[in-house]
């Protein structure tokens, strides 16, 4: 390790904290102390300690691959992954991040050597302030993840693998791992709330649990089978009843409900789809925060340089060389530009922060309409912090999403029927339109609502144990069929027995389809 | 709580491989269509090519990861897009095609299940590693075939660290002595006299004062010396020295490679492959022998010519079969742009086997007195069909060519013949070229 003692600011006439591109250790170290002297004591950020690791750009691919994880259990579809972004990165098809940041205690970054030093104090800014303060505050990521376990998580389901890989052999985790991996989109808790989780207890209990469970069966299998007589409808009707009361279904988390009753999966193999649903959990947060997490980083990065450009510590150049990316990475090409894809949660994250910010200091007439609570208040700091704290995506922006910003972006709602050879606009960025545009764009942020909505709604006790699967079917979007067969046969097999997917839908009621194995 | 001093570390020189067995697994699991590509590959480069890995591309089929998703081409889509222009509420938009998605971008292409080609790059290795598995080689070949250069461990001086083989005693005892002279480290004669002396005196128990007191130096002065000797080693790691050794690139000349092929109506696309694998083998033993080598292409129906690999492979011809004018070809090449001085000269000839009435005896004439003296191997396959293969299976069967060269397999060991009908049947051909080189190094 090549650690330099630290420094103060440099002596003699100039207060730069750098010149040039070229960076080193000592550099970094001032450098952040300047940057975090401003996140803490001028933005009030609260965050996890850092811990900022310098890396190459293999390695940044590496990290890529696993999730941007610093470990990951070994599976080939990381290797996928690797090929890929390794031959894009060849090509020159896609640039590397020039950071990775994961929600751990301490905040663990990631930097590339090949960034110049401006851009090193721009990254350090966004992820080692916006990120981690992000992290550590938002309410989403307090609930659902443990960033204290969680590496401690990882190093132990990535030993618990290789140790099944030796004992069942490689092949049989291989497929369990395919198998649990096309059912981890169902596999985390959206609606029930749930205890705090805390990753390192859940590696102690897993050692119980291997002596425990390996005798226990679920209770449930004991009394079968038993045909019901005709009269019994009722009482059968009665017993389904208790039964979903029992079993707690409906029930979302079909991983989670498999690795607890499946009639013939192993001890081992429940551990391991309980590692892909914890990990699957873990990163639910930042699926449901893409918009304001970056929103926030960008605003502290940005809010950042230029205050240290202000104070005369970095120099017109460096600011030059930052403001240059920073506008690349939030540019937002319109709908008919051949860059478009979709809306950058960069720009519209940066956007929103700016304008809550405007809308706390200058606000017009029309932000006193849409916002009394805060238009005025002059307090930003205290504003920005308590949405960050308190809202995901879709909340974020139903409640803060502005008519100026959606005159800004020139936002447009659009709407497709199958079948139609026209699309239809269905609202602009104008008096009528406000409205219908921002409840739009944030239902197209909630994940739960994006996604295909399965459920477990039964078990088929009285005969043959089948697991019926409901997809409920909304706006008449059924489910792309190949890949819905390819999970339907994975989740069998972790099932063990038959599994019928129906589809119903959602408004009427009304049955679709069925598939079954 | 505020953050403190970050800690900083510098991973830049952890190893980089960590995806390493990610990547193995990833082409475990694809091997099967990797293979396809692979040979797919072989047969579109060029055969200087083959042996530098490189991009392909594999259906994405077999490595997807299935998750439920929604279908984009049914139902009700809506969605928010940015930048609009023109539209007012209510505007209808006519969609590209019947089966798009919402009113351009890139959404209407996004559907549920796409079926992309997978394009990536595999490693020079990895590329041979599964080009190889068909041709069967051993294990020690495909190493040696897949070392790009080949090194020598050359005498570079000394160096303070390396293995214990290495060890250069001479220079380590010479700085230790040195050193040890430097910090007056007493030998063990200069102990034992001490030694002596003392047990000499102790012996006594008539011992005068002065006595006494010199046995009390030499007490001291033992101990002294015991102790500069246990400070002072006798070989310090500072002392040691290896001998050094950097890697010298051998010395290499130039070769040239004659691809000799019957491409009359009967080699269908089928010998040809089986000839391009055959060819590819030579060349990559080629290369990584001689610094340069060149490839000649002579293709032959009942007169020959001298063309490019993509005439060569790929136009079809018709006429007789005349194999003989093939090698006369070869000798006018040679003769023109070869001289054999500085050339080393490989010759590699494919076809069915069939020849022109008696043209058989006068190539095997040209062999024996004018190419094979010239020539570091010549090996020639004799591309069958299965059943054929299996008719001729005792080698000492055969079409014309093979019974009239039989006679030159015994008289030149730089000869070589094999019946092929399976990729796996190519490598014996090499076999003797192969464990010539392997021998060697």
């Amino acid at each position: 390790m090549e650690r330099q003692p630290q420094t103060k600011a440099r002596p003699g006439r100039s207060r730069l904290l750098f010149e040039g591109a070229e960076w080193d250790f000592a550099t970094l170290q001032r450098t952040y102390a300047a940057i975090e002297e401003i996140a803490i004591g001028d933005l009030g950020l609260d965050v996890y300690p850092n811990q900022i690791e310098i890396i190459s750009s293999e390695h940044m691919l590496d990290a890529y691959c696993s999730v941007g994880m610093p470990l990951m259990y070994q599976h080939w579809s990381f290797g996928k992954r690797f090929v890929r972004e390794k031959e894009m990165y060849r090509k020159g098809h896609k640039g590397l991040a020039y950071e990775v940041v994961i929600n751990s205690s301490p905040c663990i970054s990631y930097y590339m050597e090949d960034n110049t030093m401006p851009i090193q104090a721009l990254v350090l800014a966004h992820a080692a302030f916006g990120h981690n303060h992000f992290f550590k505050n938002n309410y989403v990521f307090q609930q659902w993840t443990d960033a204290e376990g969680i590496l401690d998580y990882l190093e132990f389901a990535k030993r618990y693998i290789v140790k099944c890989e030796e004992q069942h052999g490689v092949k049989a985790v291989e497929e369990l791992l395919d198998a649990a991996h096309a059912l981890q989109d169902q596999g985390v808790f959206r609606y029930r709330r749930r205890p705090k989780p805390n990753l390192r207890e859940q590696k102690i209990r897993q050692r119980e649990r291997e002596s425990y469970d390996a005798q226990h069966y679920n209770d449930l299998w004991r009394t079968l089978p038993r045909t019901v007589a005709p009269g019994e409808e009722a009482a059968a009707d009665r017993e389904f009843a208790e039964r979903k009361k029992r079993l707690k279904l409906p029930e979302e988390n079909l991983l989670y409900f498999i690795e607890k009753n499946s009639p013939t999966l192993e001890t081992w193999q429940r551990e391991i789809l309980r590692i892909v649903r914890n990990v699957a959990q873990y990163f639910y947060p930042q699926k449901q925060t893409k918009i304001m997490n970056e929103g926030c980083a960008s605003f502290v990065h940005y809010y950042i340089v230029n205050k240290l450009f202000d104070e005369g510590r970095i120099s017109e150049g460096a600011l030059l060389e930052i403001l240059h990316s920073h506008s690349n990475v939030i540019l937002q090409p319109a709908f008919d530009d051949q860059r478009f894809g979709g809306i950058n949660p960069y720009a519209l994250g940066l956007a929103m922060m700016q304008d809550i910010r405007r809308i706390c200091t200058e606000p017009t007439e029309e932000d006193h309409a849409w916002y009394p609570a805060i238009a005025g208040n002059g307090d930003w700091r205290t504003t920005l912090r308590d949405a960050w704290a308190n809202y995901r995506d879709e909340s974020f922006i139903q409640q803060f999403l502005s008519p100026r910003l959606i005159r800004e972006f020139k936002l447009f709602l659009v709407s497709d029927v199958a079948g139609n050879d026209h699309a239809t606009v269905d609202g602009i960025h104008d008096e009528r339109g406000y409205e219908n545009v921002r409840n739009a764009l944030a239902r197209s942020c909630d994940i739960s609502a994006v996604e295909p909505d399965i459920q477990i709604v039964d078990v088929d006790l009285r005969g043959d144990r089948t697991l019926v699967l409901r997809h409920a079917v909304r706006e008449g979007v059924p489910l792309a069929e190949r890949s819905r067969d390819e999970v339907v046969a994975y989740a069998r097999l972790l099932w063990g027995y038959d599994v019928r997917l129906e589809s119903v839908d959602q408004s009427t009621g009304q049955p679709l389809c069925e598939v079954g194995t | 709580m505020t953050a403190g001093t970050p800690h900083l570390i510098d991973r830049r020189l952890n190893p980089r491989d960590r995806s390493l067995g990610n990547r193995q697994r990833f082409l475990r699991r694809a091997r099967a269509q990797i293979k396809e590509a692979i040979h797919k590959a072989v047969n579109d480069r060029n055969l200087a090519d083959v042996g530098s890995g490189g991009k392909i591309s594999i259906p994405s089929r077999g490595v997807q990861e299935p998750r439920f998703r929604h279908d984009r081409s049914a139902g009700r889509h809506s969605g928010v897009l940015p930048g609009n222009r023109t539209f007012i509420s209510g505007d209808r938009i006519a969609k590209p095609d019947s089966a798009g998605g919402a009113g351009g971008g890139k959404e209407a292409s996004d559907r549920g299940d796409g079926e992309d080609e997978f394009v990536f790059a595999l490693s020079r290795d990895e590329f041979l590693d599964i080009f190889f598995d068909d041709l069967e080689l051993p294990n020690l070949v495909k190493a040696s075939l897949k070392e790009a250069y080949a090194y020598k461990p050359l005498r570079a001086g000394f160096t303070n660290h390396g293995v214990a083989t290495n060890l250069n005693v001479l220079r380590t005892m010479r700085n230790s002595i040195g050193r040890r002279v430097a910090f007056r480290r007493p030998g063990l004669a200069k102990v034992g006299e001490v030694r002596e002396e003392l047990a000499e005196l102790a012996q006594r128990d008539d011992l005068s004062a002065l006595e006494r007191r010199r046995l009390a130096e030499l007490w001291a002065e033992l101990e002294a010396m015991n102790h500069r000797r246990r400070v002072v080693p006798y070989i310090d790691p500072l002392d040691i020295r290896y001998n050094r050794f950097e890697p010298q690139p051998k010395p290499k000349t130039k070769a040239v490679m004659f691809c000799l092929m019957d491409v009359s109506g009967s080699m269908g696309p089928r010998e040809k492959d089986l000839a391009k694998r055959f060819f590819v083998l030579l060349h990559l033993f080629l290369q990584r022998r001689y610094d340069r080598v060149d490839i000649v292409f002579i293709r032959h129906t009942h007169v020959a010519q001298e063309v490019d690999e993509q005439t060569f492979f790929f136009a079809q011809e018709t006429g007789g079969t005349v194999v003989s004018t093939a090698l006369a070809e070869m000798q006018k090449i040679v003769r023109a742009r070869y001289p054999v001085s500085d050339w080393n000269i490989y010759a590699a000839q494919a076809s069915d086997g069939d020849d022109f009435a008696d043209d058989a005896g006068r190539c095997a004439e040209m062999l024996d007195a004018e190419l094979l003296p010239i020539c570091q191997y010549f090996a020639y396959v004799e591309i069958l069909d299965p059943r054929e293969f299996e008719l001729f299976k005792d080698s000492h069967n055969g079409k014309d060519l093979w019974r009239t060269y039989q006679g030159l397999q015994q008289k030149w060991r730089s000869f070589s013949m094999k019946h092929v009908a399976d990729p796996a049947h190519i490598y014996p051909v090499f076999r003797e070229l192969f464990a010539k080189q392997n021998a060697k190094a």
